[in-house]
């Protein structure tokens, strides 16, 4: 899928990106750390369901077990 | 005394039909499983043998009647629900209102991550079969315990275990460990409470809906500690444990954790090497407690007058397990038990420092992580319907849909099994367990299997008046290494009986 190859990222990079980051590029490395949560949230955005409140409103389980 | 063990799990999926929230759940759960076995079996369909059932059966030495047992409770009884066995060696089936899979008989925690996934790609299969069907609807279903609306749902452990160690041992020594794991093993939920609406997330979907310390119970009163007595094993020398306290996990790690941690801590019980008592005060109160604070810092009061985090307690349990595997198998220790116990330090260790940095492995850790990150950049509350949603769709098993897939597809959840494996784990059993036995006979010479169960394969032999049963009552027989060359050399089930019989 196109979509999937858009942002690939490692699991951990945004933290490492963050603990690495040399004295003075700190606000820009904060940027591009918002930037990368930002594609995250994009993409999801984008497969979420459209209408949240009727999405939970009707997920109705019954009992099992 | 490491992280090997005869142990399943057994998960039941949310369902939903696209559009219609008052469908019938029996019926699509029926269409889901029947889908799926009309599409992959051969032949004749076997069917589940009840025979050596007994739910009603209690630990601590007795039986409940059936008068007083819940409905829900007599899951021996055939309902004519869908029901089948499958060439791996798992059961799908229909439990109440949901569809369930239960894996086949695994000896490791990979094992365990490897048959559950499959599960859940059996699930999706299935789902996609049914709406393939002239009329047939489209079915989403969700690895998740709860609808947020009172109802919950289980996802179930099972440990063989030795029949000499005494209840209340397990009782003892287990309710610390389980009331605490969740910091490990939760799948994480928006919303407190059975009905999820007090504001705030919970580090698991199941805490909630625990009541009491110990019973027979699944459905009410649900128990810290489960004392179904059903070992489907030679009963004087095994146990079953059943565990009902514990999340679906989609997060492989969690799983992987999930089950190698607790196989670690009933093999100390067994072999009555814990000798501090880890007793909580109050383990129902404390079990929600703990769901309910994410940070990990909250402390609980233990029977010794100390209090500690769960995440302390659980490092008492790993400190145990360290000197334990340490003591008796030194360097011979196999790598999955190395690698348990280094996975589960690093993971402790982490959630003590910041449960963030865990966002990687765990599901509960990586939902928050996603749930927070909204929250920052659209300003939500936690009762906004987007962060409800978010929670559920977390569970979607559609790899398109589903954000545990989303968040593995863009690198951001480590797995621990290829893809290709959970293919083959969807087809293929164990090789290592009866599991092998079951399966191999479902593959290879399902026209003459009249019905099947954990510790019986029943063979329809044409010829022969009446049905001939073999029971496999034994886990660890029936395995490749065991059976193996039977298959290869018998083309018929009659081969096959005579050979075992002659």
């Amino acid at each position: 899928m196109a979509q999937e190859q858009k942002q690939p990222k490692k699991s951990s990079e945004a933290d490492e990106v963050d603990e690495t980051a040399p004295e003075g590029t700190v606000a820009e490395r904060k940027e591009q750390l918002d930037e990368d949560i930002d594609a995250i949230l994009d993409e999801i955005d984008e497969v979420l369901e459209s209408n949240a409140e009727d999405f939970v409103k009707s997920f109705i389980q019954k009992g099992g077990e | 005394m490491s992280v090997r063990r005869v142990m399943g799990t057994e998960v039941e999926y949310g369902i939903s039909v696209t559009g219609q929230p008052s469908a019938n759940p029996m019926v699509a759960s029926s269409q889901v499983v029947n889908a799926y076995a009309s599409a992959t079996l051969k032949a004749r369909r076997a069917r589940w043998d009840f025979e050596e059932e007994s739910p009603l059966r209690d630990a601590r030495g007795f039986d409940m009647s059936r008068a007083v047992a819940d409905a829900s409770q007599l899951t021996d009884e055939d309902m004519g629900l869908a029901n089948v066995i499958l060439t791996n060696g798992a059961r799908l089936y229909v439990d109440h209102a949901h569809p369930e899979f239960s894996t086949p008989e695994c000896t490791n925690p990979l094992d365990i991550v490897k048959w559950d996934k499959a599960g859940e790609q059996i699930m999706l299969d299935a789902s996609i079969r049914a709406a393939q069907l002239p009329g047939g609807p489209a079915i989403v279903l969700y690895k998740n315990n709860t609808d947020n609306k009172g109802v919950s749902y289980g996802a179930h452990e099972n440990y063989l275990m030795r029949r000499s160690t005494p209840f209340s041992d397990i009782v003892g020594h287990l309710t610390p460990f389980l009331v605490s794991r969740q910091v490990v093993t939760g799948a994480g939920r928006v919303g407190i409470g059975q009905d999820g609406r007090g504001q705030g997330f919970q580090i698991s979907q199941r805490s909630d809906f625990f009541e009491v310390e110990v019973g027979l119970e699944t459905t009410l009163k649900r128990p810290i500690i489960n004392t179904r007595d059903e070992p489907h094993a030679d009963p004087e020398k095994y146990r079953r444990l059943h565990v009902i306290i514990g999340d679906a996990n989609l997060a492989e790690v969690s799983t992987y954790l999930k089950v190698g941690t607790a196989s670690l801590v009933l093999a100390m019980i067994e072999d009555r090497y814990i000798t501090r008592d880890l007793g909580l005060e109050t383990p129902v109160a404390s079990l929600r407690a703990i769901s309910h604070d994410p940070t990990c810092k909250l402390t609980v009061a233990l029977k010794d007058g100390r209090r500690l985090t769960a995440v302390q307690l659980q490092l008492e349990y790993l400190d145990l397990a360290k000197k334990y595997v340490e003591d008796r198998l030194g360097a011979d220790a196999d790598a999955q038990t190395v690698d348990v116990l280094r996975r589960w330090e690093s993971v402790l260790t982490r959630l003590e420092d910041d449960p963030m940095l865990c966002a990687g492995e765990l599901d509960w850790a990586a939902k928050l992580k996603l749930l927070q990150q909204y929250r920052d950049r659209d300003g939500l509350d936690w009762d906004d319907h987007k962060l409800h949603a978010i929670d559920l769709q977390y569970a979607d098993i559609r790899p398109e849909k589903g954000l545990y897939h989303r968040l593995v597809s863009m690198g951001r959840i480590e797995t621990l099994i290829d893809k290709g494996q959970v293919d083959d784990a969807m087809h293929e059993p164990p090789t290592d367990t009866r599991a092998y036995f079951r399966g191999r006979c479902l593959e290879k010479y399902s026209a003459s299997v009249a019905a099947a169960s954990w510790d019986s394969v029943i063979f329809d032999i044409p010829g022969r008046d009446s049905l001939q049963r073999v029971p496999t009552i034994d886990p660890l027989r029936g395995s490749k290494a065991h059976v193996g060359e039977l298959f290869d050399r018998c083309d018929t089930a009659e081969q096959l009986f005579r050979a075992l019989t002659g």
